[in-house]
Parts: structure tokens; sequence; C-alpha cells
């Protein structure tokens, strides 16, 4: 089930390069809702008192050089599956109702690149895992490069040149994350055959010595693809040049698989250069919220301005994974299934509010509200569970990492708590100002179409239904969590505590 | 003194027999009138004989002619990726005018002259077969190379090429005066001997002579700082005879590469490591920044290729089973990911006025997808791409140069790819990108002196010609297929690796 759930969207996306024209947006779609079927039979399958893997799968692929195709679900990985096949969704029916240039190559590679996404989440060893973290490079690279929007006029750098840099910066990350993989397996393998599979790695462990440049290799690909601070260079131009519904899929979903690598990656299999570089990263991390904060309050593009959102709420994941408790990890798992679910239909209303004003300067929009109530309630609804409303999934999930964070290292929890207080400003201050005050002359105040709703609604059900049960995610989440951080700070895994009593249970039962 | 005539084990050097009775007979249609437009066939047929034997002669490995050379399983190997790209490269000179003025017999005889030389290159055990193998497969090329008459830049590339070889050749022939004036020996394993009771840095004359001869094989590898002749020369040359260049020469200059430095040196491998190290990162960075900012696509694949010979010395550097593998493996994706591009670019220098320049590759993504998927996919597996023999290339070689304890020259391959993202994906956003600026559009006449219109006349369907479109997409295909089954390829590479390390 497991590799029908990876291949299914690629196996569409071959089908549709030779449909018609106006076939292929369609197909695509069901494409990416059948994924979404296998996704929730996983979901709904799911054992969730268990932290070990399930729905496993392992062949061996190429022998002579250890690399196993091995494929796992646990809870970390579990719902960030879910989002992915969710907001992919959004982004392919979003894209199909519009007209596109050359669809056929469109959709082929939006599919594309949700099965080398989904590869990177369920790959259980860490050779596959470069691999797919890579490959979703390369869709990405032909959608932002074609399809994207020149800014020559407005003095910015063409789709293409935009595209490249963002390759480049992304790729520095991922290529010296190649050698760090091949060296933690060779150097791990002390003269054994050598195997990298994620799991095996992690019960032989590394010298710290080699821990920590590998550790720094592997956050360097990591940051880069969040982005975070200093490593974030990328990030504008990109945004600015990506076709909207191709931006709702890659940031609500591509930046997580960075923060997703540290939870799968680092932690485990570097547990002492994690504990030496806690603060460092700790800082990285605070400083991309309050960066991406400040930012965010003062763009006026409305991309650029869910772009540092972003930068801040990544931030936050990332301090949370990096408070080494298990609720600042629970959280920030949690946050990353939120700001994926929050993230791109902004991205989408984005899209609708730029198709009403021509222009993606909130200087010159306003006034929206008047005749769309609807759009303007889906946009509040959005805008609330952006800035964690209490109430919204996106209040618990920021709560467990800031919980976490305070017990951890209070001083980082002080400031970071600052950027909950900026996330309610540039929130409120995108809507108010789309939204609300007066109406420029000659914008046109329109309904959201029943089509978009269609692709809307569905995203902030969604939301609404995370905010009345984060447990859903929470419960599944846990055992799993709570099994990589307890490796990491040395305390026995909870588990094995239970296994053990277990044990014992069986001895007194033979007894009798 | 008594000479003993050596046995001659014929069964041996059956596919070198074969080659060079079919070089014979290939010529000799040359004089026959109604034969002449046999010749491509007839060398392709004598290409798959010799391909034939060599297959037979897998595992049966053995020394022949009194050591003189080696047919082992790096020789086979080697030797039948060399005749692979022969195979391409006739391919390609279907209807090149270099052909029709050099005369189909001597072009082909030249070919395959040069094959000849590769195939012994590859099994040479001892200094002498080294060098008559080496210029067995340089002096062909330097003709080869000016077969274009009428082109300047074609008289020009095989005139320097013939200089620069010459000066490469000499270099080793010197520095092979020098290891016999040290050792007294000729065969390798003479040398290794040799040495091993004095050891390199203590004798000048070995430490010189090694150094010469290293010097030399980098000439014909093309690794920096002695490829400075490279883009020119690839340049200039009949494409056909460039894309034949750019695979073979350097797998069989590799081969004896390997032989010389794994088994005539490779007791003292802590002592020539370093430098051959430093020459490969010096070639990783020289070759990736020179392609930045080539307009020229057959110059571009010459930096690259420069860059890719770096790499591929890593294998060399760690002289280890592993190694050895990863080279071979890298060499057969090198062949699959570098002719799918030359095969794009001889079809479009045929069907456009812009010649080689990247400006003949405007709109390919839109208008010609056959030829632009291929050219894609060779650029992104030369990138090193997942899902691409390439990425598996790199793989390999990453691990064999990590396990050498060469982890800081896996990172100058890694930094190395990062630089050549740059002018890889240049070429892959002009077939598919709308072109960075308008003013240069399409139509107009080209700048450049190389690619003269009177030259080469235009034929608009070159692309859609079966012998060039088959070629390309085979190999992009197989670059796809061993980048998701590598298997295969790489059992093949590492009866390589065990052919020297046991």
């Amino acid at each position: 089930m497991i590799n029908v759930l990876l291949w299914l969207p690629l196996a569409f996306g071959l089908v549709g390069l030779f449909l018609p024209r106006r076939a292929t947006g369609w197909w695509a779609t069901v494409g990416t809702i059948a994924t979404l079927g296998i996704a929730i039979g996983m979901v709904a399958g799911f054992d969730t008192g268990n932290s070990g893997l399930q729905y496993t799968t392992d062949t061996t692929w190429i022998s002579g050089l250890g690399v196993d195709y091995s494929l796992g679900i646990d809870g970390l990985n579990l719902f960030l599956v879910l989002l992915t096949a969710v907001v992919w969704i959004g982004g392919t029916a979003f894209a199909a109702f519009r007209q596109q240039e050359r669809p056929q190559l469109f959709f082929f590679l939006m599919l594309v690149a949700e099965t080398a996404t989904l590869g990177s989440f369920l790959s259980q060893d860490l050779l596959l895992f470069v691999l797919f973290f890579d490959l979703m490079l390369v869709p990405f690279y032909f959608l932002f490069g074609i399809w994207g929007k020149d800014r020559r006029p407005e003095g910015g750098p063409s789709a293409p040149a935009a595209t490249m840099k963002m390759i480049v910066y992304t790729l520095i990350g991922s290529l010296l994350m190649l050698v760090a993989a091949i060296a933690t397996a060779i150097i791990s393998a002390k003269g054994h055959p050598i195997t990298f599979s994620i799991q095996a790695l992690q019960e032989q462990g590394l010298p710290l010595g080699s821990q920590r440049w590998i550790f720094w290799f592997f956050a360097a690909a990591f940051l880069v693809k969040m982005p975070a601070f200093l490593v974030h260079g990328w990030m504008p131009d990109a945004y600015r040049a990506a076709p909207l519904p191709v931006l709702a899929v890659f940031s609500g979903v591509l930046a997580k698989v960075g923060a997703y690598g540290f939870l799968r990656v680092v932690l485990p299999l570097f547990p002492e250069a994690t504990v030496e570089f806690q603060e460092i990263v700790l800082v990285i991390a605070v400083a991309s919220i309050l960066y991406g904060s400040v930012m965010a309050f003062t763009q006026t593009n409305v991309r650029l301005i869910a772009g540092y959102s972003s930068i801040a709420q990544l931030g936050f994941i990332t301090a949370g994974i990096f408070a080494l408790r298990a609720d600042g990890s629970d959280g920030a798992i949690l946050q990353m299934v939120n700001h994926g679910l929050v993230v791109a239909p902004i991205f989408v209303v984005v899209a609708l509010l730029v198709e009403r004003t021509g222009s993606e300067d909130i200087r010159e929009m306003g006034g929206l509200a008047f005749r769309a109530p609807i759009l303007a309630a889906l946009f509040l609804i959005i805008t609330l569970a952006t800035l964690a409303m209490p109430g919204s999934a996106n209040f618990i999930g920021e709560f467990y990492i800031l919980n976490g964070l305070f017990q951890a290292k209070i001083v980082f929890a002080i400031v970071a708590i600052s950027g909950v207080a900026m996330s309610a400003y540039y929130a409120l201050r995108l809507y108010q100002r789309t939204m609300h005050n007066r109406k420029p002359d000659g914008l046109e105040s329109r309904e959201i179409g029943f089509r978009d709703a269609v692709v809307l609604a569905p995203l902030v059900l969604c939301i609404l239904g995370l905010a009345l049960y984060p447990q859903l995610i929470l419960h599944r989440t846990s055992p799993t969590v709570e099994q990589t951080v307890a490796r990491v700070t040395g305390g026995a895994a909870p588990n094995a505590t239970l296994a053990a009593e277990g044990k014992g249970h069986e001895e007194m039962v033979s007894e009798r | 003194m008594n000479f003993d005539a050596p046995h001659i084990d014929y069964a041996g050097i059956s596919p070198l027999i074969a080659l060079t009775v079919g070089l014979v007979v290939v010529l000799m249609t040359s004089v026959f009138k109604p034969l002449r437009r046999t010749a491509p066939a007839l060398t392709m047929l004598t290409l798959a004989a010799t391909a034939g034997l060599l297959i037979w002669r897998w595992g049966d490995e053995q020394s022949l002619i009194a050591g003189a050379l080696r047919m082992d399983e790096l020789a086979i190997t080697i030797s039948l990726i060399a005749i692979a790209t022969a195979a391409f490269a006739v391919l390609f000179s279907i209807r090149e005018p270099a052909v029709a003025e050099a005369g189909s017999g001597e072009y082909h005889a030249l070919l395959l002259g040069s094959v000849l030389g590769m195939v012994m290159l590859t099994a040479a055990d001892n200094l002498v077969t080294f060098f008559v193998a080496l210029e067995t497969l340089s002096i062909p090329l330097y003709i080869l190379c000016a077969a274009n008459l009428r082109r300047e830049g074609s008289l020009e590339s095989g005139l320097k090429y013939l200089i620069v070889g010459s000066l490469g050749s000499a270099t080793l022939l010197y520095g092979m005066a020098f290891l016999y004036g040290g050792t007294g020996a000729t065969d390798f394993e003479g040398i290794a001997r040799g040495i091993t009771q004095g050891g390199v840095l203590g004798d000048p004359l070995i430490l010189v002579g090694i150094g010469m001869c290293a010097v030399g094989l980098a000439f014909k590898t093309s690794i920096a700082p002695f490829h400075q002749w490279t883009p020119d020369v690839y340049q200039g040359a009949p494409t056909p005879i460039t894309s034949f260049m750019a695979v073979a020469t350097k797998a069989a200059a590799f081969a004896v590469f390997l032989r010389f430095f794994d088994v005539a040196l490779g007791d003292q491998g802590s002592e020539w490591q370093p430098a051959l190290a430093v020459l490969a990162a010096i070639s990783i960075v020289v070759g990736n920044l020179g392609a930045i900012g080539q307009d020229s696509l057959k110059r571009l694949l010459g930096y690259s290729g420069v860059a890719q010979a770096g790499y591929m010395l890593g294998g060399v550097v760690v002289a280890s089973k592993s190694g050895v593998s990863a080279l071979v493996f890298y060499l057969a994706a090198y062949l699959f990911m570098n002719l799918a591009a030359f095969a794009v670019v001889i079809a479009r220098e045929r069907e456009t006025p812009w010649g080689d320049d990247i400006r003949a590759l405007r709109g390919l993504g839109a208008e010609r997808p056959w030829l632009a998927w291929p050219l894609t996919i060779s650029m992104f597996a030369l990138a090193g791409f997942p899902a691409t023999a390439g990425f598996i290339g790199k793989l390999y070689l990453i691990e064999a140069l990590v396990e050498g304890d060469y982890t800081w020259l896996a990172v100058f391959i890694a930094v190395g790819t990062m630089i050549s993202l740059v002018y890889y994906l240049r070429v892959v956003a002009a077939m598919w990108m709308r072109p960075d600026s308008e003013a240069a559009a399409p139509g107009g006449e080209p700048a450049i002196a190389g690619a003269a219109p009177e030259a080469d006349p235009i034929d608009p369907d070159a692309g859609r010609r079966l012998y060039l479109l088959a070629p390309a997409v085979l190999c992009a295909a197989a670059t796809v297929f061993f980048g998701v089954i590598p298997q295969p390829l790489v059992d093949f590479a590492s009866h390589a690796g065990a052919a020297i390390f046991g």
C-alpha cells in the first residue's frame, strides 16, 4: 500500500502526458484525490500506541553500495504525508480551473513533485531520503522557471534567474548532505558491510568527532530548505517568481521537509552533537522568528508577507524541535501540519486577490470584503489560525512548543514569545489592508467563485477540524516523538520501560 | 644472447586482430569505387565483431605475449565502453561534411585505428606497449580533428592537438625512460618490484619518472592544469569526433592510469595519492569555473569534461577495489550522459545556422521535445541529480573516497557539482524557459565565425533522422534506467575492480 501511495501520483502524471490539453488538469486532480484516499486509509489503519514503523517495505536496491529501498510510516511522518496529499489537491485543482500554458507538462511536473515529496517523507533509508530530497527540486525548477513571473519590469530577476538562485542555494546544502550521509554510513560501519538504513545507523552510533561536522552538513541542507535566517537569500526572489498554485504546495509542504529532516535524521543519528549545538540552532531559530516577523510587517508584496511569515513559523518549529523535549517536538509536528494548512490557502487567497486587483501590493488593495463576504470569512478564519488564536490548532501547537522551550531554555522562550505577538500584527495587517479599508478606485470587489470555493473551503474545513480535535495528531505522534527525544537526552525510552513491564508481566504469567 | 620468441596466444589477442583486419578492409573500400558506401557498415561490423570477441574472453584473465598485454576484466569493460562510443560516433558521422571531405574509407579506418590503440591501451601491462598503444590511439585522432578541411577551426584544432599531444607523449616517454633507468624493468610488475627496494622518495630518478608519467597522462585525460587544449580542440573538431574523444579517449587513458598507478605503484600509494588528489581538486575547480559563461556547447562540454575527469581521478586516488569499480561505473554512465548531449548538439548544428552556440537550443522544449528531453536528462545527469546514472556514479565515487579517507576530495566533488549547476542548468533553461534577453532573438545571422554557414549546409530535418534521434533517446533512456535500476551496471563495474584488487 505504501508503494502505491508513493508512486500513484507519478503514474497519473505519466498518463496525463498523453491526454488532451483540457483533460489533463482534471486527470491530475483525480490523481491527487486518489492519493489522499490512500493516505486517509493509512491514517485510519494506523496503530496509535505503536512508536515503531508501520506499513514498512524494505528491499535491496543497490547491493554493492548498501542502499535499500526502504519505506515506512510512524508518528513523525504520518500527518506530514496526509498534509502533502491534502495540500497537493488544493494546488492542483486550483491550477486545473485555470488556463495553463503547456498543461500536460505542468501537471506532470506537479505530480512528479508530489511523488518526490512523499518519497522524502516516507524514506527510512538515509540515502533514499537524500535522493528524494534532491529530486524534489527538479520539478520545481521547471515549474518556477517556465511558468514563473518575470520580475524584470520591476527591476527584479527573471524567473529562470530567480529559480537558479533557489536551486544553487538549496543544492549547496543537499550535496554536502550527500557526502555527510555517505560518511555517516561508512564511519559507523567500522569495516562491516555498510548500510544506509536509518534504524541500523542509529543502533551503530557514531563517534562524537564525526558527529560534529556531519551534523552541520545536514543542518545546512535543512536550514536552507526551510529557509532559516541567514540562509534565506533565495526566498524573496523565488517566492515572487513562482506561479501561485505551485507556491501554495511549495510553501505548504516543502519547507516542512527541512524541519522533518531534523526529527528523522539529525536527532536520532547525531544525538551528542545535537545536544552540543542545541543553543546555536536555537539562536538561529529565534533569529528567524524575529527577522521573519519584522520583515513580514514591513513588506507590502502579499507574497513576501506570506513568505517571511513562513520563516518566522519555521523558526518556531525549529525551536520546538531543539527544545529537545517531547512536548516541544510534539508541538513542532502539530505546527508543521497547521502551518501547511494555513499557508497553502493563504497563497490561494493571494491568487484570488491578485486576480481581482491586478496587483500584488497591499497598498493598492482594500475593501475587498465589501461584496465578497464569503471570501472574507474564509480568509478571516485562515488569518486567525495564522496568528494562533486560542481555540485554533495553531494555538495548541505554539503552546506546546513554548511550553517545551520554557522548560528547556527559558531565555529563548521569552524572546520567542514576542514572535507570537508580532504574528498577530502582520496577519491582521494583511487581512485589514486587503479586505477592509477604503476601496481604491477602479477596483472590483467580486465574490469568490464556486470553483475556487471548492478549492478553498476544504482547506479551511481542515483548519477548523483540527482546531476542534488536535488530539487526532498528538495522540498518534507522541509515542514516536517521545522515543526520538528520549534517545537524545539519554533517558530511557518510555517504550523500553513499557516493554520491560510487559516482559515482567509475561514472566508473572508464566510463573502462574 | 639467446632470444626466445614469446608464445603468442591468438585467442587472447583476437579482438586486436579483428580490429586490424577490419581497419585494412575499411581502408580498401576507398580504393574500389563501388564499395565506398559500405565503409560505415563495415566499421560497425568490425566493432561488433571486436565487442563479441572481447565478451568471449570475459573471465579468462591472462597475460599475453610475454607480459606485454593483460586482457583482464578491467581491459574488457573499458574496451567495451570505447567500442560503444565508436559505434555511436559512426552513427553521428552519417552525412557529416567532414566524412565526405576526408573520404569515407579513410575517415572510418582512422577511427578504427584509434579504437585499436584504445583496446591495446586498456590492456597495456608494460611501458613499451603502453606507449605504442597511446600513440596508435592519438595519431589517427590528430588527423580526424582536422578532417573538416574547409573549416579553419577544424585545421586549427588538429594542429593544436598534434602539438600539445606530442608534448604530452614526449613528457610521458621521457618519464618512462627515467623509470626504466631507476628500476631496470619495463613491465609494471617488474617496476613494482624495482621500486619496493628503495621507495619512491628515496630515488630521484624514479620520482621524476613517475611525475612525468603522471603529467603525460594528465594531458591525455585533460586534467587541469594540463587541460588547456581541451576546449579549443573540442570546439574545432568535427562534432562526431569530439564526442568520440570526449568519452573513449578518456576511458582508455583512465584504464592505463589505473593500471599504472594501482599496479605498478600500488605499494607506494601514500606517496603519490596526495599529489593526484590535489590534481583532481584543481581539475574540478578549473573545469567548473571555466565552463561558466561558455556560449559554445562544445567548449562547455569540454570544460565540463575537465571537471568530470577530476571527479573520476578520485577513483584512481583511493587505489582500492571500490575506487576502480566506481571509476568504471562512472565512465559507463558518462558514455550515456555525454553522448545523449552530443547527439542533440550535432542535430542542432545541422539544423540551425547557429552551429554549436547555445542559442541553437532556444525554444527546443516546446517545439522538439524528443530532442529537448535527452539533452535535459543528460544535463541533469552530468550535474548529478537523482534518478539518473550520474547520481549513482557520484554516490559510488564519494563512497570510495570516504572509505579511502579522502573525505575532503568528496567535499570538493560536492562543491564542484554545485558550481556546475550554473552552466548545466543554463543549457536546460535555454531549451525550456523564456530567453533572458529578447534582443538576440533567433532568425539573425550567427555572430561567430566557427559556424560559418557556407561550410555546413543546413538540413532542417537532421534532428528527426533516426541515426541521431535513436542514439539520443537511447542514451537518455539508459541514463535514467541505470539511475533507477543501477544493479546491472554496478555488477559490470565491480568486475573491473576485482581484476586489479582481487
